[in-house]
């Protein structure tokens, strides 16, 4: 064949490794080569989840290639489980409490100002990139009750007047560490 | 070989007995009885996800869905009952609960499955008020516009897009309520890997999926005296358009439709089989070009649904594809060129109506590789023929009764060679007739090639031309093209020329043809069968059945193009194809 070559996959390939960084390249490269690569679509989101911290459309793209599974399919499977983050995750994660004892004592307003203060919903990170909102039922503190989470730390009889003060700390210490760096 | 298992059922108080894995539906088809449904389709997947299907089951206590459930040994079975018409009014009624209250002014009005289901089970007064869809509407496609408040979920355009065409653009994204159908990331259609084809729209039970409408444009056009409009129209528009009137499917309707085209106000009706004639002719002479130098298999590039299927998926295989323009776009060309110098008329002045079978025509108009040096493009509107079928009955043309009209000179006359186009198989048995001739030197001893209509989807095959022998494969469907693509991209099978249709049946079964008739599934091989059935009739009724014996190709070629393959014809009717993004997964 005389004609230069119109194949654009090692460009397609190229750019999907480096979104997505040689470790986790080499990885779905295995799960490719072996029977049923579709059916390792759900280890591969979550060891991309782990790495990044969610699923963005590009990261999304970028498995679709180097798995060779549509990418349609990929994001539908991302956007289905309720485990995998589409977006970029914050500083913080927060997690109010909508489990029965939390929400009768209240929940509902907690979660609501909640998201009138960030503007942001469950599944969320709010525009600074600080904190990311998150719903569970019953974390098992109901004694506690209404209770939300801000990573490790737990916040206990939580009113809504108390949100604002609680956002605020973190936020400062959002500062200290910007200032540091 | 061990016989498959037979199981014994009662549906209905009748006994039967039917293989295992049999499904109830199934079964009970078997014994005349049709259970109503609305996600199912023959061809497809099942989804079993609409649950309008539902029967009873004894011993169960609730009901399943007969379009997904196996039948198993001694199932007994109720397949209607007071209690189970009423959940099925119940079930449709739910579904629609949340989908708009604008029958009267949605464009499918009168053949939507939603509607027609709903009338059917009895749905008179909507009882549950739902919470409304809210979505925008996604029109970036020049071809395919998706309006997903009016998407039931029951998943056809899923299943169509990656059973039937292995494109894999649609997804069902997120849960529950807010669950949307759309490309990967819900990006916008024209950023997706999507090829318009439109058999998304063709299996959509409402209106989620419509072609994007170019009826206005063209109501203008006829009403600008300043405008000389010209229309042409594809060889399966003739086959298909009589379905929209009422006539039988697989009636020829060639005569009527090109009267009703002068009554809509036409400056001129041009036929694209003459287009397609001409494309046989230089085609011809590139594959016997590329016996010699190369390369091969030469592909076919009428298809445009094809086009952007090789662009996205098979990039590689790209420099394979027939450099000649469609029909279409090589009649739009003369139109503006050799026609209007002959009537004196200033080219701009001329408006190219293509009326196709097509949606991806949509977009192949608007193509880069088809505008003239000021950037024009030759094609201005494309029309699918429901939209003609619309446009017609809208300006208060009575079809059926419409005598026979002729179509005008000097773009008007073509061989049989142009009809079968519209049907898979049409454009490889044209070829041959040409090349035939081509390469004996003298009309071929055969004009039909009847082993390449693959009307199964997929075919290869020899045929003896001289002392060629020409390893010729046809595919129809782009699931079934994938088999031959992937034969080339490996160096497997060594192929002279393959045809690539990107629809089921070829243009027949196009994104742009009338929805079927009541009763009558889309995609049904039968009716695609009969439509393709058309076009032969046609064919086998003419004397020209070869593209080189056509004189108005020949004058064509004497007053304007010179000789085939010559500069000029490489300047107005050749183009080339690249590599675009993103790539699809093959």
């Amino acid at each position: 064949m005389s004609c230069h070559s119109t194949d654009n996959w090692h460009e397609v390939e190229g750019q999907s490794r480096e979104i997505l960084g040689e470790e986790l390249a080499a990885f779905i490269g295995g799960c490719r080569t072996g029977d049923e690569p579709a059916s390792h679509l759900i280890a591969v989101l979550h060891k991309v989840q782990g790495h990044f911290g969610y699923l963005g459309a590009a990261h999304l793209d970028a498995v679709a290639q180097l798995l060779q599974v549509p990418a349609a399919k990929v994001a539908g499977v991302a956007s289905f489980y309720h485990y995998y983050r589409l977006q970029p995750r914050g500083r913080f994660l927060i997690n109010v409490c909508l489990g029965t004892a939390c929400y009768v004592k209240g929940a509902d307003r907690v979660a609501q100002k909640l998201r009138d203060e960030l503007g942001i919903t469950f599944g969320e990170t709010s525009t600074d990139g600080v904190f990311s909102l998150e719903a569970s039922r019953c974390i098992g503190a109901c004694g506690l009750a209404p209770v939300m989470t801000v990573d490790d730390d737990v916040h206990a009889q939580v009113t809504p007047d108390r949100v604002p003060v609680i956002l605020e700390q973190y936020l400062q210490q959002t500062r200290r560490e910007t200032e540091r760096s | 070989m061990s016989q498959k298992q037979q199981v014994r059922v009662t549906i209905d108080e009748t006994e039967l007995t039917v293989p295992a894995g049999t499904t109830i539906m199934e079964a009970a088809e078997q014994l005349g009885i049709y259970i109503p449904r609305l996600c199912y389709h023959p061809d497809l997947s099942l989804a079993g996800s609409c649950r309008v299907c539902i029967v009873d089951v004894k011993g169960m206590g609730h009901f399943m869905a007969s379009c997904s459930q196996a039948v198993w040994e001694g199932m007994e079975v109720q397949t209607t009952s007071p209690v189970i018409r009423q959940a099925r009014r119940d079930v449709v009624e739910l579904i629609l609960d949340n989908h708009p209250k604008d029958c009267q002014t949605c464009e499918r009005d009168g053949n939507c499955e939603l509607q027609n289901m709903a009338y059917t089970m009895g749905v008179r007064e909507r009882l549950f008020e739902g919470r409304r869809k809210q979505f925008p509407l996604e029109d970036s496609s020049a071809s395919v516009v998706r309006n997903a408040e009016k998407c039931i979920l029951c998943g056809r355009c899923v299943r169509v897009c990656a059973e039937v065409q292995g494109v894999y653009n649609l997804s069902q994204h997120g849960r529950g309520f807010t669950t949307v159908v759309g490309p990967a990331a819900l990006s916008p259609m024209d950023e997706s890997v999507c090829i318009q084809c439109g058999q998304c729209i063709n299996v959509c039970p409402t209106a989620a999926f419509l072609e994007k409408s170019s009826t206005e444009r063209i109501w203008q056009a006829l009403a600008d005296p300043a405008l000389h409009v010209v229309v042409q129209t594809a060889p399966s528009i003739r086959a298909a358009i009589g379905e929209g009137f009422g006539l039988a499917p697989g009636t020829p309707a060639t005569g009527k439709m090109v009267t009703a085209l002068r009554r809509l106000g036409f400056d001129a009706v041009f036929d694209t089989d003459l287009g397609a004639d001409l494309t046989i002719v230089e085609e011809a002479h590139e594959f016997l070009a590329r016996l010699k130098e190369g390369p091969l298999p030469m592909i076919t590039s009428c298809s445009p649904g094809w086009i952007n299927f090789l662009e996205k998926f098979y990039p590689d295989l790209v420099p394979h594809a027939s450099t000649c323009k469609s029909p279409m776009s090589m009649l739009s060309v003369l139109a503006k060129t050799y026609y209007a110098r002959q009537k004196g008329i200033d080219p701009k002045r001329v408006f190219m109506v293509a009326v196709m079978p097509c949606v991806a025509k949509k977009y192949e108009a608007a193509r880069q590789e088809h505008v003239d040096e000021t950037g024009i493009p030759y094609t201005d509107a494309v029309l699918t023929t429901r939209e003609l079928t619309w446009m017609i009955q809208c300006y208060g043309v009575g079809f059926r009764a419409l005598p026979d009209g002729e179509f005008d000179s000097p773009l008007g006359t073509a061989s049989g060679a142009g009809d079968i186009f519209g049907t898979t198989g049409g454009v490889m048995e044209a070829t041959l007739r040409a090349a035939s001739r081509l390469i004996t030197g003298k009309p071929g001893p055969r004009i039909e090639f009847t082993e390449v209509r693959a009307v199964e989807g997929l075919r290869e095959t020899y045929v003896a031309i001289g002392e060629h022998n020409v390893h010729v494969g046809v595919a129809n469907g782009l699931t079934n093209a994938k088999v031959l693509l992937d034969q080339v991209a490996s160096g497997a099978k060594k192929y002279h020329v393959i045809e690539v249709m990107a629809c089921p049946g070829g243009c027949v079964g196009g994104g742009g043809q009338p929805y079927p008739p009541r009763g009558v599934k889309v995609l049904d091989p039968d009716l695609l069968r009969k439509r393709g059935g058309a076009l032969y009739q046609i064919d086998e009724g003419k004397t020209l059945r070869e593209s080189y014996e056509n004189p108005a190709i020949a004058e064509l070629y004497e007053n304007f193009l010179g000789e085939p393959g010559s500069e000029k014809a490489h300047q107005l009717l050749h183009t080339r194809y690249q590599a675009k993004l993103p790539r699809g997964i093959r």
